[in-house]
């Protein structure tokens, strides 16, 4: 699988997380798909459970809906530093990809604190069209802690 | 309410259980107090889960208040706990989560060495190096040694205290609140997921909103919005005799004549089924309990917390980090004979709790607000008066009574 474009597709999901273009974060997956929010440690102990967990895109959607709709939360946005995703095996036109990633949380006031670093652990491969979309994304942040609440996924 | 005080602090303002001062979450004294005479106190303190420390010599680190703690079992099978705090200079004992020992612990500083009771065993070159240097011939090693606590089990899960003279956990709990919480607690259970939720508040304000049943579907909109518990469901709060401990429930049976009561009162919750979720597996649950009690929110005085959302269940445990912070543990688990069927359902449903949670995302925000909102008002009071100003078990939602009923233990135990 051309480099290039995973690295393209990892610029176009921050990007629309970043810009606040939540609606589009689901189209970036399969359906049905693995999308779930943990820890390095969780991971090594072999707990499953996650912050969030979706199988199907119509999860994600909901995620985005209720975030809009539903639940309360400070003004807050993200900034996405990703790294270079390392390619570790492609198995029926499916690569396993690694890439890391580093999250700066901006909240309404301007305080900017450093939210989250960890990994994507992902499996991508073409739709239909031939556009990269991952059938999952685990997203192992390195640590346990996650400051006041999670409302815009990582 | 504008009730002014000279003296801000250790005053409380009147004998009411519907009244705060807002100082209680602010002043430094009171922090140093609240460890001392609650979490060092006559409580019982969550440590870990029986499941944690299965094998002997298996141990977790923990801490009670500010006081970090080792729980290990030892090689009878019995669970012991004592302060993680070297007896020489005071350095942590075990500076991890947790592990497996053989026979002792060892402090890295000077290789002082203690056993699975946390007795004082072994100190390096006690006796000097060619007869020179070493401790003092007459020293007492039985003297010295970290502060012990009592343990206890309950359920699987494992309490601490300091105190010689609190009752047994049972009694402590009280019979209403101990059936509710064996009610869920019934068989063996497994660690599914651990997350820690650091929030900008002070520990009380937590504890307050865990057992504070009139806020729930008013805050937590997708609570409402998806119809899982409104106050005009069945349901009701079951307050200990001593205040301390609680549980909330709410009953699955259609709300039939209240079903308008929401939009009368033109709340922002009811958004008239407009919003449909795309995937309604999240929402799929089924009766695991024999007893239609879809919600129960359980506390144990002064910081944990039994959770059970439907099939989502979890333990919190609440762990001051100075007056302003604290930090929320959360563990989720299930039942070691869960189905696959039952442990993808789990999964699915814990998208409604910890930091990223459908319904308690809010609680993450909400006790900063408290804390930034009275910033100037230290002298100012709170009013906790919904369904009254006792702290009795009730037979709806729509009230207080268990917020009155931790500040009728707090006031208790501090001495106000």
């Amino acid at each position: 699988m051309d480099l290039a474009r995973i690295v393209e597709l990892n610029a176009i999901y921050a990007r629309v997380i970043d810009t606040e273009q939540l609606e589009e974060w689901p189209k970036l997956f399969h359906d049905p798909c693995l999308y779930k929010l943990t820890t390095a440690d969780n991971v090594a102990k072999g707990f499953e459970g996650g912050l969030i967990y979706a199988d199907t895109r119509g999860m994600l959607e909901d995620r985005i809906s209720s975030l809009r709709r539903v639940n309360i939360y400070e003004s807050q946005r993200y900034r996405h530093i990703v790294g270079l995703p390392v390619v570790l095996g492609e198995t029926g036109g499916e690569a396993e990809v690694e890439t890391p990633f580093l999250i700066v949380r901006i909240m309404r006031e301007g305080q900017m604190d450093v939210f989250a670093t960890g990994c994507y652990r992902d499996r991508i491969k073409p739709d239909a069209s031939g556009a990269l979309r991952f059938s999952q994304r685990i997203v192992v942040c390195d640590s346990r802690r996650f400051d006041t609440l999670v409302a815009i996924p990582f | 309410m504008d009730v002014r005080y000279e003296e801000a602090t250790t005053i409380w303002p009147e004998d009411s259980l519907a009244r705060v001062p807002y100082w209680v979450y602010q002043d430094e004294a009171n922090y140093k107090r609240e460890m001392a005479r609650l979490f060092e106190g006559a409580t019982w303190n969550f440590v870990c889960l029986e499941a944690d420390i299965p094998a002997k010599g298996d141990y977790r680190t923990n801490q009670i208040g500010e006081m970090p703690v080792i729980v290990v079992r030892d090689a009878d099978g019995a669970i012991n706990c004592f302060e993680n705090r070297c007896a020489h200079r005071g350095a942590l004992i075990a500076f991890d989560d947790g592990g497996n020992v053989q026979n002792n612990f060892k402090c890295v500083y000077h290789a002082w060495s203690y056993d699975l009771c946390g007795n004082l065993r072994g100190i390096a070159f006690e006796r000097g190096i060619n007869g020179k240097g070493g401790m003092p011939a007459g020293f007492d090693r039985d003297r010295f040694g970290p502060r012990k606590l009592r343990t206890t089990t309950l359920c699987g899960l494992v309490f601490a205290t300091l105190s010689p003279d609190v009752p047994p956990i049972e009694d402590y709990i009280g019979s209403e609140v101990l059936g509710r919480l064996k009610r869920v607690l019934n068989r063996p259970i497994r660690v599914m997921g651990r997350f820690v939720q650091p929030l900008p508040n002070n520990w009380k304000l937590y504890v307050e909103n865990v057992k504070d049943t009139y806020h729930a579907s008013l805050l937590h909109t997708f609570l409402t919005t998806f119809r899982i518990s409104r106050l005009t469901q069945g349901g009701g709060v079951l307050v200990s005799p001593d205040g301390g401990n609680h549980s909330s429930y709410t009953i699955g049976i259609p709300e039939g004549a209240n079903a308008g009561a929401y939009k009368a009162q033109d709340i922002r919750t009811d958004q008239d089924g407009k919003f449909a979720l795309a995937d309604p597996s999240v929402l799929d649950s089924v009766e695991e309990f024999g007893d239609h009690i879809q919600l129960q929110i359980l506390s144990v005085f002064p910081g944990f917390i039994l959770q059970q959302i439907h099939n989502c269940l979890a333990v919190r445990q609440v762990v001051p980090r100075g007056v302003g912070k604290m930090d929320l543990v959360w563990t989720y688990f299930g039942f070691e004979d869960d189905t696959p069927e039952m442990n993808r359902r789990r999964l699915k449903q814990q998208n409604l709790v910890g930091p990223a949670g459908f319904i308690s995302m809010e609680d993450g925000c909400v006790g900063g607000f408290v804390q930034r909102g009275t910033l100037a008002a230290s002298d100012q009071v709170s009013v906790i008066q919904m369904g009254g100003s006792t702290a009795e078990s009730q037979e709806t939602r729509a009230t207080e009574a268990s917020v009155r009923g931790f500040w009728k233990a707090y006031r208790r135990h501090m001495g106000y």
